[in-house]
């Protein structure tokens, strides 16, 4: 079938205002927050209702035309670039909290609900959805469960995935397939929910989700510690780690992120430290009064200069906004700006610092380094220019030499960005080749066209 | 049709601007545009890809393109919330000058901008022929908001709008210079289009509150519209004509601090005059620049230069409700939104309660309304919810843009609240001689 019949078959079934076929509106979802060249959609769908969505899933495979579901393409990863020519779906339309259910702690969402509104939404019933990855403010559920996102609670509270009691999504054929529910326990069945949460849109097309909810913490306390010596937070962070304290965030900024976020926020940070420890511990007031006391002489005696532990509510906004501002500061510096993601088990953090260091005086780049530290996730962020051609070589260099190190150091390749287009590639280095043909021939087995998502995770 | 080398060269001078966009997509959360449309190619990251597109030849359509940078209200949000601090902005309104210029501006703009927006003389005159006759298309819709709805409502799509004014501003008897009392700052008064022709009453309260405190006033009746309305439809001559005769008018004249009641003007003069001056001559350009550091809101002179604050001594009887609004081009664009609310509260009899999204935009982005009444009016209406949630009888707003807006919405769901503007609600605790208006009196 031609792009233009299944076109008219799309108006028929979604209504003309909901099939964009101008070159502007196409070209507009032929990228995503990843720094890899935009690939332009043949025509992009927005279903309104999930009858619609499961049309044109159908409709995708009778015509062996690809899809790519899109949330709010903040993907870092690729992982909603389409195929040139190939179908975007948008699940913008679908953005409906279907229920909040405080008696059993779950709520259930269509795919494109945001994840900020949801988590505001769920806090207004006086409960807690903790994955907070960066784009909340725009990124959609559908995306979160479909990339397995994490955030700055993942220490704690864990990611994306050990939020999602179920799922129901649609097959190749238009089917819905249903997968687990409403319930704590549940071993009906083969566990789909748990081969779609972070399949990247390859394997089925979210139509609902099942979230769980949890109390939300009774206290919290924040601080920051202060250090001149890159090696002695790092170490802090594994001694934190070893004293069996999960604090709820334990995030490190390097000294090239403190000047940035000073510069662009002026917020106080102490621009001589080496490097920033912000930590937050939160439950029960009288453990959080013990843990933060037993952090704060865990910093001091692991060589902390100076320790500011937040007095209230307006002191911890503080601290956290100045963890916020990190990525925005540094995408301020120079007009590319390269978020990796490889993560390290927590006890070899000190090591992965060390090697960034190297990292960035071989191929002689700037590399400003943040990120969730207490559970091995570090932000790397390359600051550069995708129009010099020669630097953007030693980028690519750089990026492979990151996630060399972090495999080396027994890590992964990406904590929770995903693999998508950018990291296929590189995938082998981390599983082994009978992993990747295992992949495909269960991508084959489920979506014998290749009609979802081509090319991610697996390649092609 | 210009020559479309031309235009690749021109977007090319912008590429450096296009290129701190890193697509991450934040601007999607606060967009009024991208709320309602929910479509990539109307949001700024979108905007922004498609220019780049264009500009290296991966798009082959500049009309299109043009038509989805026409979908925006040019409230500055994107801007205001990018964490690459993207100049939004700046790259708008330079690409649609760009393609303006290659694809020519449409002949009905071309004939309101060309011919009358830059003739003030012609525009007077048709906008005074037009204030005697609107009575005959036009009734009553709402008394407390004293707004019109058409009876052609072919013609004006339903609106609710505040009629043209019998006697436009600068043709009262307030328009008039005023001396300074001794250690008194004077001022230039940029009353701006809208406070002449539609809102002639900001402008005497303005004059009123001055003369209060004994400031200085300029009042030129030679100045003319800043040009906001040409540059957002892409006429850069005309957007330039009309700051060139504008600097004519105030530069060199002896004044301390141009002020104006319109958050759009002061923010068209303070920021987007000296980043879209480079065609001007060297002087004209220098002019621009002192000007634009000159220039102050008007509730912000109030505060800082004649020290108005909320009254001490508020009044112990009911008070008046009073909700704000934060127009766009006041608080995202200038920062300033403490200001207005301390002239509002240097009226003893009135009290502030804060509507749900003070800072959403209401909706109006000047000639946006015009183009997209549908998407505006839905923009608009989360406001009028707001207003009404907050129970509150006067809702003030710093620029009469959103007046008009805010006006229009409330009447058509016929809420009995006032709109006005916060230096009308101070100048009233001055008329009624109440005790305890904030601030000094000389």
């Amino acid at each position: 079938m031609t792009t233009h019949a299944l076109i008219k078959d799309f108006q028929e079934a979604l209504g003309k205002d909901n099939v964009l076929g101008a070159e502007a509106d196409r070209y507009a979802y032929s990228y995503d927050s990843a720094v890899l060249e935009p690939a332009v959609p043949g025509v992009v769908v927005r279903p309104t209702d999930v009858a619609g969505l499961g049309k044109v899933v159908k409709m995708c495979n009778d015509a062996g035309m690809p899809l790519t579901v899109r949330g709010s393409g903040t993907n870092l990863s690729g992982g909603t670039i389409p195929k040139t020519g190939g179908v975007v779906v948008l699940t913008g339309a679908l953005n409906t909290i279907l229920e909040i259910n405080t008696e059993d702690l779950y709520a259930r969402v269509e795919p494109g609900v945001i994840t900020a509104k949801f988590a505001a939404a769920v806090q207004a019933k006086g409960l807690f959805y903790p994955p907070d990855p960066g784009s909340q403010a725009v990124s959609t559920l559908g995306g979160n469960v479909a990339e397995n996102a994490g955030g700055l609670r993942g220490l704690k509270y864990g990611v994306t995935k050990d939020y999602v009691m179920g799922v129901h999504f649609f097959d190749t054929d238009g089917e819905l397939i249903k997968a687990g529910g409403r319930t704590v326990k549940c071993v009906t069945g083969l566990n789909l929910t748990g081969l779609m949460v972070g399949s990247e849109g390859t394997l089925g097309v979210l139509s609902e989700i099942f979230l769980k909810l949890v109390p939300p913490p009774a206290a919290a306390k924040s601080m920051m510690a202060i250090f001149d010596d890159v090696e002695a937070a790092s170490q802090t962070v594994s001694a934190i780690i070893a004293a069996k304290i999960v604090p709820a965030t334990l995030e490190f900024m390097d000294n090239f992120t403190i000047r940035a976020v000073e510069e662009f926020s002026h917020a106080g940070l102490p621009v001589d430290a080496k490097a920033l420890l912000l930590i937050e511990v939160d439950g029960h007031p009288g453990m959080v009064a013990e843990d933060a006391a037993k952090v704060e002489e865990l910093c001091r005696t692991h060589g902390a200069k100076r320790i500011q532990v937040a007095k209230d509510a307006a002191e911890r906004n503080k601290v956290w906004e100045a963890r916020r501002a990190a990525l925005s500061a540094l995408a301020r510096v120079s007009p590319t700006t390269v978020l990796e993601d490889a993560t390290v088990p927590r006890s070899q953090i000190p090591a992965m610092i060390k090697a960034l260091d190297g990292i960035a005086a071989k191929y002689k780049l700037t590399i400003g380094t943040f990120g969730h530290a207490g559970d091995g996730n570090l932000h790397p962020t390359i600051l550069t220019d995708k129009r010099n051609a020669e630097e953007w070589h030693r980028v690519e260099a750089a990026v492979d030499d990151i996630f060399d190190v972090a495999l080396s150091l027994g890590g992964t390749l990406s904590g929770e960005h995903g693999i998508g287009l950018a990291k296929a590639k590189y995938l082998e280095k981390e599983t082994t080749r009978g992993t990747i043909l295992y992949s495909r021939r269960l991508k084959k087995a489920l979506d014998p066209k290749g009609i979802l998502n081509p090319g991610k995770i697996m390649g092609e | 049709m210009g020559d479309v080398k031309e235009l690749l060269r021109l977007l090319g001078e912008i590429d450096d601007s296009l290129v701190s966009c890193m697509r991450c997509g934040m601007c999607q959360a606060v967009c009024p545009v991208y709320a309602e449309t929910g479509l990539e190619a109307h949001v700024a990251r979108g905007k922004i890809a498609l220019l780049e597109g264009l500009s290296h030849e991966a798009l082959k359509d500049p009309q299109a393109v043009m038509d989805r940078l026409d979908m925006c209200l040019l409230c500055g949000s994107c801007a205001a919330g990018c964490p690459s601090g993207v100049k939004v902005l700046d790259i708008f309104l330079k690409a649609k000058a760009f393609l303006a210029g290659y694809l020519g501006l449409p002949p009905a703009q071309k004939a309101i901008l060309r011919g009358l927006l830059a003739h003030r003389k012609v525009f007077d005159s048709v906008l005074a022929v037009a204030s005697k006759f609107q009575g005959l298309v036009t009734k009553p819709a709402n008394e407390v908001i004293g707004s019109s709805c058409a009876v052609f409502s072919g013609v004006l799509g339903g609106r609710h709008f505040m009629p043209l004014a019998k006697t436009a501003f600068h043709k009262t008897a307030a328009a008039k210079g005023l001396a300074a009392a001794p250690g008194q700052p004077t001022v230039a008064f940029f009353y701006g289009c809208m406070v002449d022709r539609m809102y002639p009453r900001i402008g005497q309260a303005v004059m009123k509150v001055l003369t209060h405190h004994g400031a200085g006033a300029f009042v030129p009746d030679a100045q003319v519209c800043c040009g906001i309305p040409a540059l957002s439809a892409g006429d850069l001559q005309t957007f330039e004509k009309l700051v060139k005769e504008n600097i004519a008018v105030f530069a060199d004249q002896p004044f301390d601090v141009l002020i104006t009641p319109c958050a759009t003007c002061t923010s068209t003069i303070k920021k987007i005059w000296p980043e879209m001056c480079d065609g001007l001559p060297g002087a004209t350009r220098a002019a621009v620049k002192e000007l634009a550091a000159k220039t102050m809101d008007i509730s912000e002179f109030l505060v800082k230069k004649l020290g108005v604050t909320a009254s001490a001594t508020p009044s112990q009887e009911a008070r008046t409700r009073v909700t704000v609004h934060d127009p766009c081009h006041l608080k995202k664009s200038l920062g300033v939104f403490a200001e207005p609310r301390a002239v509002i509260a240097a009226n003893p009899g009135m009290e502030i309660v804060e509507m749900a999204a003070p800072d959403a935009c209401c909706g109006c982005g000047g000639s946006f309304t015009l183009k997209h009444y549908d998407i505006a009016g839905r923009i608009g209406k989360r406001k009028r919810d707001d207003v009404v949630a907050a129970k509150a009888s006067v809702v003030a707003a710093g620029c009469p843009a959103c007046l008009l807006q805010i006006s229009d919405m409330l009447s058509k769901s016929g809420d009995a609240v006032a709109v006005m503007h916060p230096v009308e609600i101070y100048a009233q605790a001055l008329d009624d001689g109440r005790p305890g208006a904030g601030g000094k009196t000389p």
